[in-house]
């Protein structure tokens, strides 16, 4: 560290004494190799086996590329810092692409900066961006996750004894629920009698509440667990403990969970983050509306666990292997919500992209729990 | 009542005509203190980085860079200073009464979130007036809510550090109900957040800067502060009273009623902290409210020793650290928690420096003529 700083600043030093004042202004010698200098921003640790280390592995993918520069910072809030983290990174590290990948950075942050520095690319994870409403300078991605929840869903039915699957969610907001959604379609597509217990921590990420929770689960009967929460570790070794199942979501978890970790359903951003770092390189803006699901290789499967049998792996393979030809549906109507009403009418069924689904706001006939 | 305090007023008319020169050493005793507790921190931290195989040299240089070494770096930390200044006094004032109140968090989310309730009816409106609609509502809903502690202490006995605490968990499980529930807008589907403020109504930086006008607000509400309790009669009466109950009620001091309003006074400010992020910073309330200040508040407020001028350093020294932070993790690969760490040495350092206080005969009062 010290070493690589002592050269960098006789570096500076030399660029300095070559190009004149102007280049002393704040830029570093990596720079010069670097030609494009990229800062992600992460809302929690980047080591939470979850949503923020599934973006700071691809980071670390990343850096191995010729002529990247990553900076990082984590546990950035979602308020005024994270616009100082932006302008930071983009005037004391001359970063040109800012990945703010919490969801809560866009509005009003990234949005405030964008016309600031018109120069600097921000492209923000999560789907928000719309034509004509938002600076062309920004831009988001998003994936399809819930198809992976869903073949969670079906490799959790084939391992299942009590037939009762346990959730452990965040905040009950479309995103969540269409995960919900599918882990009980995924188990129901198996066996029509399984039922899904859903519990709500009202929190991204609060541990106690995600163990109480996994606990209540446990008790109640269910024994194959999965999640939608920040950082699913608790989640994932609290049912480890109590000799559950679990299905994994964010990031790979089996390290935490080597006996009853069955897969997973994890994101995959490096098949983001580099064809955007090559636009770059070329000289060319990244895309400003791109999504994908398992079939673009945004969200892919954790490899199976040992509790999974053979003839589970191959089911769960087929429909893996049908949903990546696109065009999936996994909302067949007709579909009724856990209160009864009919949610998707007879003769229509909808596939991951499908806009309807961006406003859940039910949960699917045979998940117990309630959203308000 | 702290020797900071006693040092900052300056007056000290028992000891004055001995020796004129006593409270001018006091103050600098109170200076120096913590300076040197600073100043050990650092050094403890040192050791710490050096054993991550870190240069110390250039952590300082990175700290100064990131936080005050230039315009936009020192405007960083000021911006970060600004609702801490506010949610420090929700600490320091009852804490001169001897109360010590740690529920800030909740008053700061009641406080914006009161303030975006008054707005959104009345919209249309000239904005100095929704603003003043706005400041008022969050600083009755912040008032209330602490007021509340200060209320269980006096009149029923209960332990307010207890209550206030428990009171910031009922009231931020009542914001996200409130937030989530009746007050969301329909069209936040993935963070639920209040309908907003619209474009004109949200309070713009003040010229020639991107702070906004929290800082001013803030270091105004510490001034303030600081008369009150140092100048006025009525904090003299709750100085007294955090010196010796038993004594301010034999005195005939409305003891109970001081208890509220300081809780009351702390709460106001803790409640304008919040509307003022909501209308200068989210434009609606939502979960990003629940940003930590009010519980920054309680450590700044102990480094300050609950002197309101105190306060000031303390809140941009903390402002500095998270500003700086941001670069620390960047160009030293260091992850967040390093600055916990350091904040951690230097709460216990400053700490500990109070045993020195009255310690060093040089500083204490001399008798000229025996």
């Amino acid at each position: 560290m010290t070493v690589r700083d002592t050269i960098s600043r006789r570096a500076l030093l030399q660029g300095a004494a070559l190009a004149g004042p102007a280049l002393a202004l704040g830029a570093r010698p990596a720079e010069a190799q670097a030609n494009l200098t990229i800062g992600f921003i992460y809302v929690g640790p980047r080591d939470d086996f979850g949503y923020n280390q599934a973006h700071a592995e691809a980071a670390a993918q990343l850096k191995r590329m010729r002529g990247i520069k990553v900076v990082e910072e984590e546990k950035v809030a979602e308020t005024a810092d994270v616009e100082r983290t932006m302008e930071s990174m983009i005037r004391l590290d001359g970063a040109k692409l800012i990945y703010p990948t919490s969801f809560g950075y866009f509005d009003p942050y990234m949005l405030r900066m964008a016309p600031k520095y018109p120069a600097v690319q921000f492209r923000h994870c999560g789907g928000l961006w719309t034509k004509d409403k938002h600076p062309m300078n920004t831009g988001s991605y998003f994936g399809y996750i819930g198809m992976g929840q869903y073949i969670n869903g079906v490799t959790a039915a084939q391992v299942t004894k009590t037939k009762k699957l346990g959730f452990v969610a965040a905040k009950p907001i479309p995103q969540v629920l269409i995960n919900v959604n599918s882990f009980l379609l995924g188990a129901r597509s198996v066996d029509p009698s399984i039922t899904v217990q859903v519990i709500f921590t009202g929190e991204w990420s609060m541990p106690v509440k995600e163990a109480e929770a996994t606990n209540s689960l446990a008790n109640q009967g269910c024994d194959v667990i999965t999640c939608h929460v920040d950082g699913p570790k608790v989640v994932i070794e609290t049912a480890e403990r109590r000799g559950l199942f679990t299905c994994g979501y964010h990031a790979n978890q089996s390290r935490l969970a080597p006996k009853g970790y069955l897969t997973g359903a994890e994101w995959q951003w490096i098949n983001v983050y580099e064809p955007f770092a090559k636009e770059m390189q070329a000289g060319k803006a990244p895309g400003n509306f791109v999504r994908g699901g398992l079939a673009e290789g945004f969200v892919k499967m954790s490899p199976y666990g040992l509790a999974v049998p053979a003839a589970a792996r191959e089911r769960s393979d087929k429909v893996r292997a049908e949903i990546g030809k696109g065009n999936f549906a996994a909302f067949k109507g007709p579909l009724r919500d856990n209160k009864g009403n009919v949610v998707v009418p007879a003769g229509k069924s909808l596939t991951e992209t499908a806009i309807e689904l961006e406003s859940t706001n039910w949960l699917v006939e045979g998940v117990i729990g309630a959203i308000a | 009542m702290s020797a900071v305090a006693e040092g900052l007023a300056g007056a000290a008319p028992a000891a004055a005509p001995a020796d004129p020169t006593y409270p001018l050493r006091r103050a600098l005793e109170a200076a120096l203190a913590p300076l040197l507790a600073l100043l050990a921190a650092f050094a403890a931290f040192a050791v710490f980085l050096l054993l991550l195989d870190r240069s110390p040299v250039e952590f300082v240089e990175l700290v100064w860079r990131g936080a005050f070494g230039s315009w936009f770096s020192l405007q960083n930390t000021l911006q970060r200073a600004a609702p801490l200044l506010l949610t420090a006094l929700c600490v320091a004032i009852p804490a001169r009464l001897g109360l010590v109140i740690i529920g800030g968090e909740a008053a700061v989310a009641l406080g914006g979130l009161a303030a975006i309730a008054v707005a959104l009816p009345i919209l249309g409106g000239p904005a100095p007036l929704v603003w003043a609609a706005m400041a008022l509502a969050g600083a009755v809903a912040g008032a209330a809510w602490i007021g509340l502690s200060g209320w269980l202490r006096a009149y029923r006995g209960v332990n307010e550090t207890i209550a206030s605490l428990v009171l910031a968990y009922i009231g931020i499980a009542l914001f996200n109900h409130l937030v989530e529930g009746p007050l969301r807008d329909p069209a936040s589907l993935n963070k639920p957040s209040t309908w907003g403020l619209d474009e004109a109504l949200m309070l713009r930086a003040m010229p020639g800067t991107d702070l906004h006008w929290g800082l001013p607000v803030g270091l105004a509400a510490c001034l303030f502060t600081w008369v009150l309790v140092a100048r006025t009669s009525l904090g003299f009466a709750g100085r007294v009273t955090g010196g010796n109950m038993r004594a301010a009620q034999l005195q005939g001091l409305p003891v109970k009623r001081l208890m509220i309003l300081a809780c009351c006074l702390g709460g106001a400010f803790a409640g304008i902290a919040g509307m003022i992020e909501v209308a200068a910073v989210h434009g609606r309330a939502n979960a990003s409210l629940l940003a930590g200040y009010g519980w920054s508040g309680i450590l700044i407020a102990f480094l300050a020793r609950q002197n309101a001028l105190a306060i000031i350093p303390m809140a941009v020294l903390m402002g500095g650290l998270g500003a700086a932070g941001g670069l620390l993790q960047r160009r030293m690969d260091l992850p967040d928690a390093t600055v916990l760490v350091l904040q951690g040495f230097i709460f216990v350092a400053i700490l500990a420096s109070e045993t020195l206080q009255g310690r060093i005969a040089w500083f204490q009062p001399r008798r000229v003529d025996g």
